[in-house]
This record gives structure tokens, sequence and C-alpha cells, in this order.
């Protein structure tokens, strides 16, 4: 064993051993827990096979910007489910941080000599890859029911699908510091994840939205998941919109910052709590 | 030569854990006051308490999980506060509820400590071999957590906790839960780390038969250190017939806090 007492230099080396061993240990969680990502995967496929199919002959899409013709709904709705899986996926993190909270498995890693921040932003990049594999794989199923993006465009997507996942999993990583048991997390549920979804661009066009309801409309605008969801259409079609890629930017780093102030033992929101039943006095 | 004296003089001196007046609050509840401990290099030292004496919140503060805002804490003579980093390194934790990752194997949880410690694989796989052979576990490397008994788990997070090789090592009522034989198993192992490589030891629990006499005592009650001390001198001082007696007797807690 290493000697006691003796201090280790934290260089850049070490910094990679850890950021390696994090991102290794989510991967091989992932990989022990085939059922989470069957559900993951089944989710939007049954949006895209049955959903979409109903209302393919109900809502008509016009042509709007990525788009440069008339797109089948399933076609449309595609980007939304791959933002659906990020989501879900960030919000099934976030329920995880909780429940190691609970059982004391986050304590040992925010017991690491490394930074508090670079510990949280290497959990988020290890759940952000596997919602990446994820929506791969999605993307792969959903080609053989006529989804096909240019070649190029399953490249382009993969920067915003890095974005758009840390951005949710910056969000969910402060709604786990903010949730104080596991039994609140059914409020996520109902208070983000359906809100953050529905209320956005991903099951219909915005300008459909506006003509029911200006102030859905508005509040869609407002949700960070819809800008999210614009940068994924636009990057899987190989475009470029200025917009969504400065707002989900944005409000990475708002979310980003808010979850690590809440973890910061000075100043964040953990240290002002009882322990919980697992610390014991 | 006088400097070098010194700094011999320095390294004597620093203790494994420095506790100096921490006093925390819970919103008005006072969790924690006024607490001050030591623990030398290479002595077992027990904070005793019972269930709701402060402990863990004790253990929350060393390990940095909240923050003191009030007295000052050193491991190795790092302030946590101010030197972080170096205080966690020479810090190994084993926490009162579980903390392994059930999924995992035994040593995939090993190396994943060790990676969260900046080792590389290769080394933390050694190191992880070398640690799973110390607490008699090397014949179950390969199978997951889950399958462990509770003392082979508790026995795998001592073995986490050394990984990296820290000076000082926590641990909060980690014979909770255990049977007879598991129990000594922990206590042989963790008292012969303190014997063959001067581990500094603070043994948080409520039991006061895992107390020897000549171990360093610290009572702690409700947030207050009682007493400190060797456990012989409280029970002399308190004309006590046992160590439990003399226990209740300062905490006034009942029969149902001390075993």
């Amino acid at each position: 064993m290493t000697p006691q007492g003796k201090l280790r230099r934290l260089d850049a080396t070490g910094y990679l051993a850890c950021f390696r061993g994090i991102i290794w240990r989510e991967v091989l969680r992932f990989l022990h827990q085939r059922e989470r990502f069957l559900s993951a995967l089944v989710r939007p496929l049954v949006w895209l096979f049955i959903f979409a199919a109903g209302f393919r002959q109900v809502l008509g899409v016009s042509i709007i910007p990525p788009y440069e013709t008339y797109v089948l709904y399933e076609v449309f709705v595609t980007p939304g489910l791959i933002g659906m899986i990020l989501l879900f996926n960030a919000m099934q993190s976030s329920l995880t941080m909780v429940y190691d909270r609970e059982t004391g498995a986050m304590r040992t890693l925010l017991v690491s000599p490394f930074p508090r921040s670079f510990l949280l932003v290497s959990k988020l990049l290890g759940g952000v890859a596997v919602a990446v594999l994820q929506a791969y794989v999605f993307l792969l199923i959903a080609y053989f029911w006529e989804i096909e993006p240019p070649l190029i465009g399953y490249v382009t997507l993969l920067p915003a699908l890095v974005l758009s996942g840390l951005m949710l999993g910056s969000l969910a990583l402060f709604i786990s510091s903010v949730i104080r048991q596991l039994e609140n997390f059914a409020g996520v549920m109902n208070f983000v994840i359906f809100p953050m979804f529905f209320a956005s661009s991903a099951l219909y066009p915005l300008w459909r939205i506006r003509e029911s309801s200006p102030l859905l409309y508005e509040i869609c605008r407002l949700n960070p998941f819809t800008h999210a969801v614009e940068l994924i259409r636009f990057s899987l079609y190989a475009k470029f919109s200025p917009m969504p890629l400065v707002l989900v930017v944005g409000f990475t780093v708002f979310f980003l910052a808010a979850a690590i102030f809440a973890y910061n033992p000075s100043k964040g929101l953990m240290g002002r709590r009882k322990p919980l039943a697992n610390g014991g006095s | 030569m006088q400097e070098a004296i010194e700094t011999q003089h320095s390294e004597i001196q620093t203790h494994a854990l420095e506790v100096l007046g921490v006093s925390h609050k819970f919103g008005s509840k006072v969790a924690l006051d006024n607490v001050s401990l030591t623990v030398p290099r290479g002595r077992f030292v027990v904070l005793l308490g019972p269930n709701g004496a402060g402990k863990s919140t004790l253990f929350a503060l060393i390990t940095r999980l909240y923050d003191n805002v009030s007295g000052e804490i050193r491991i190795m003579g790092f302030d946590v506060r101010r030197r972080s980093t170096a205080a966690l390194q020479q810090l190994g934790v084993v926490f009162q509820g579980r903390s392994l990752d059930l999924d995992l194997t035994a040593l995939q949880n090993l190396t994943y400590h060790a990676a969260l410690h900046g080792i590389g694989y290769r080394e933390g796989r050694r190191l992880a071999d070398e640690a799973l052979v110390s607490v008699g576990l090397a014949d179950r490397a390969r199978d997951k957590v889950r399958t462990l008994s509770g003392g082979q788990a508790r026995r795998l997070e001592i073995a986490r906790a050394l990984l990296h090789g820290p000076a000082c090592l926590l641990l909060d009522e980690a014979t909770v839960g255990l049977d007879i034989a598991s129990r000594e198993q922990v206590i042989d192992i963790v008292r012969g780390l303190v014997r063959n490589r001067g581990v500094g030891v603070l043994w948080a629990t409520h039991l006061v038969d895992e107390v020897n006499a000549d171990d360093k005592l610290v009572l702690l009650h409700e947030g207050r250190v009682r007493y400190s001390g060797t456990a012989a001198d409280l029970i002399s001082t308190t004309h006590a017939e046992s160590l439990r007696a003399a226990f209740i007797h300062m905490t006034d807690a009942g029969h149902t806090h001390a075993q």
C-alpha cells in the first residue's frame, strides 16, 4: 500500500486519472443496469412509432427551418425525442445522485481531494456520455423508420448533444442538491420533466403554439429545453442557428454555477442541513 | 542544522487530527458546541457518545461535507478549509452508512477510489490487490459488493479508506449491524493499523465494550465534550464500577444508550 502520510502531487496526470475513473464508473454502472438502457430507449420509440404515427394526419408541418421541404411529423418530432432522451437521462442522474447521497456513495466522491467543481463536472460528463450513446442507438433504430438525416448530420449532432446534455445535467445536479429525500423525486417528474417537455418545441412547432395560445408561446420561448431541442434539430441537419447555441451555452453556465454553488460546503445548501438518516448523529 | 532540528520537531509534534473549538448549528439547534480533541499519530482514539451526540456532524465537518465556520480542524497540520486538498489527501474515512457501489466488484470499487485520489489504473490496481490481501478479501476481488456479507463489506470499506495511504483514519460507527465475530475482526484490523503502520484513528461509537482501558477516550454528549482522557482514568474519576457505569453517569443517557 501507499506509505502512510505521503503527499501525492495532484498534477495533470492525477486529474486525468480522476476524470477517467469517474467516467468509467458511470459507464460500468450503465452496463450493469441494462433495464435503464432499455427503458430509456423504449420511451422515445413508443412516441415515434405510435404517437407520431397517429398524429401524422392531424398535424401538418409547413416548411420551417432547418427543413427545406415539407416533412413528416415523425421527422419533425425526432429531435424532440432525442431531447427527451437527454432530459430523462439527466433527471435519472439526478435521482441517482439523491440516492447516492442517501446511501453515502456521494460522500466518497465529495471527500476526494480534487476541487468539488472538477468532480461534479466529471460526473456530469459521465452521465452525458451515457445519454449520447442512447441518443445514437435511438437514431439508428429511427433510421429504419425513414428518419434519414444527412450523414454529416450525425457528426454535427455530437457537439449539440454534449452541450444540451451538459445543460440538462447541470439543471438536474442543482435539483439533486435541493431535493431532501428520494421520495420527493415524484415532484420533479410533475414540476420539472413534464412541463419542460410539453411546453417546448419538442412535439409541435412554435408557430403552431403561438396560434393557439400566445401565453404558452412565451412560456415555451423561456423554456431552456426548447432551445436545446432547436439546437439538436438544426445540428441534425448540419445547419447552424446562433440563437439556440448562445442560449444553451448561457443556460449551461448558469445551471452549472448554481449546482457548484449548491454543493460548495462553505456557501451552498448542503452544509446547512442536518445529516440525513444515514448520517446518524 | 537548527532548521533541520526544528523541522524534525514540528513533524514529531504534528497530530494526525486536531479539532480546536469547533461549533456547528443547524438553524437554531446547536449540534456541536466548542468541541476540541486531538488524535496523535499511532493512537486509537475513541469518540464515545450516545446517538444524537454530534459524532456524525463532527465527521461531516472533518471530511468537509459541511463547512466549519468556527474553530479549526487540521489533518496532519493542514487546515481543512485553507488547505483542503492536502488535508483530504491525508484522510481515510469509513462512513456510518454503507457507501460502496453495490453493482461494482470489490476490485472496481477500490480502483475507483484510487482514481478519486489521482492514482492511475495500473498503480491503483496494484494498491487494490495489496489492500484486499491486508483485509483478507483477496479471494472476493471479482465478486460484486452486493454478494458480500456485512462484515466483508466493512472490511472492504477499511481497505478502501487506506488505499491512498492516509495518516489519519476516521471510522463512524463502523461495527453497527455486524455480528460479534465480524465486529472483532474489524476492530482487530483497525488496531493493527495503529500498531503496525502508525495510523491515527478516530473511532466513533456508542458501544462502550469497544473501548480498551488504555485507549484515549473523548466523551461527546449533546454536542459538547464531557470528558477527555483514558478510559481507566474516567472510571477512577467518577468512582464507577465500570466504563459503562461511568458513561451513564457522565451522560445521564440511560441504559438504552450504553451496551
